[in-house]
């Protein structure tokens, strides 16, 4: 038994086979991500500030590989950037906000010490 | 009655319905990730300078097995390019590889979850020790003889407990001192076992949730993308055993399922790409 499943316009099946290589070079930039985010932990930094912001910027990068290659982002309809786009902004006003809002808060309100005598 | 729009693109989206569906399940699950790690971050910024368990409010660190949390991210990296080769399979009409992809999809989901319960439990049975001398330590516990925790709740004791049940001493293993944010765990291991008073004790606790923040926003986060493994998992699975026949009379639709479950999984392992480094090593 045969079957087409060649009905995608922009996915047909030489296109998909042509999209193999690629998966595996994403799959091993992800483990080489993964393997430089622990080597970069090892590296003592001066601050927790660089520690964090080296870390988000590895993650951001092997995130973008999910999103834009297994995700097929990089080639989506329009209607999906919408979606997401619309996500990004309130994304970013959520963490914004609660970021911000952190700072109102008067130094220890909920950090008394309870069990030290 | 048909559902529409489940093999041919919509006009005005230029998609199946099934995708624009799951984008916008995934926008909600990126507001209810979102949420959580903000307030993380929020929980992260507000505990107090100073080195746990010495300082009670302090952020614990180093407390997460690296090693382990690495291999477990190589684990859901690789489900994560075996789904999108299933997908690729049926695409290509090759319906045996698009059942191994998935099966090791399947099977990585499943380590993935039984490695996280060995770390859960490792949690369940370690606790943090206070005395009225003002020392802190964490470590090991033996009442009566037992350790107790090990995957029974049941057996997670505290101080009210201890003094409920009468106890009046307990064995301790206490661990090496915790390194510092940002350095690993060197110099000797060395675990002190000693006997204490549970007159001596202010606080005793398993690092459990009601323990301590870092415990409770750890446990909920990781609980919940576990949740998303197992369901995912199950979806998956569904899909390629019980849920196949489809393949035979309608393998178009049922491709586009694929790559809808797929999408699904990515964002599993897309959450998880930020939770290692978040929890493990900052």
């Amino acid at each position: 038994m045969s079957h087409s499943t060649q009905n995608d316009a922009h996915h047909g099946h030489d296109d998909v086979a042509h999209h193999i290589p690629v998966y595996w070079k994403v799959f091993w930039a992800l483990i080489a991500g993964t393997i430089i985010t622990v080597a970069l932990y090892s590296v003592h930094f001066q601050s927790v500030a660089v520690t964090i912001a080296v870390a988000m910027f590895v993650a951001s990068i092997k995130a973008f590989l999910v999103a834009g290659y297994f995700m097929h982002l990089l080639s989506e309809r329009k209607m999906i950037y919408g979606i997401l786009a619309a996500t990004i902004f309130f994304l970013i006003g959520l963490m914004g906000l609660t970021i911000w809002g952190s700072h109102d808060q008067p130094t220890n309100t909920v950090t008394k010490t309870f069990y030290v005598p | 009655m048909d559902i529409p729009y489940t093999v041919k693109p919509r006009p005005d989206t230029g998609l199946y319905n099934a995708k624009v569906g799951i984008w916008l399940f995934l926008a909600s699950e990126v507001m209810l990730f979102g949420a959580l790690f903000s307030a993380y971050i929020l929980l992260r910024v507000g505990a107090l300078d100073g080195i746990w368990p010495e300082v009670k409010n302090a952020w614990p660190h180093g407390l997460l097995n690296i090693p382990i949390g690495t291999f477990n991210t190589a684990v859901l990296i690789t489900s994560s390019v075996t789904v999108v080769f299933a997908w690729a399979a049926l695409k290509m009409n090759n319906f045996a590889r698009f059942r191994t992809c998935m099966v090791i999809t399947i099977v990585c989901a499943l380590g993935f979850l039984s490695i996280k319960s060995f770390e859960y439990n490792e949690k369940f049975t370690h606790y943090e020790l206070r005395l009225k001398d003002g020392k802190a330590f964490t470590g090991h516990l033996e009442v009566n003889g037992k350790h107790p925790g090990f995957w029974d709740f049941s057996s997670i004791y505290n101080l009210a407990r201890l003094t409920e049940e009468k106890v009046e001493k307990v064995k301790f293993v206490a661990d090496p001192p915790q390194p510092k944010p940002g350095e690993k765990h060197e110099g000797k291991h060395e675990h002190a076992s000693m006997e204490v008073a549970t007159s001596d004790i202010v606080h005793l606790d398993a690092f459990i949730p009601r323990n301590h923040t870092f415990f409770a926003i750890y446990f909920l986060i990781t609980a919940l993308h576990g949740l998303h493994v197992l369901g995912g998992a199950i979806v998956l699975a569904w899909f390629t055993f019980p849920g196949k026949k489809m393949w035979l009379t309608d393998p178009e639709r049922f491709t586009n399922r694929i790559e809808v479950g797929g999408l699904f999984w990515h964002f599993v392992d897309l959450v998880w790409i930020f939770l290692f480094p978040i929890l493990y090593l900052l």
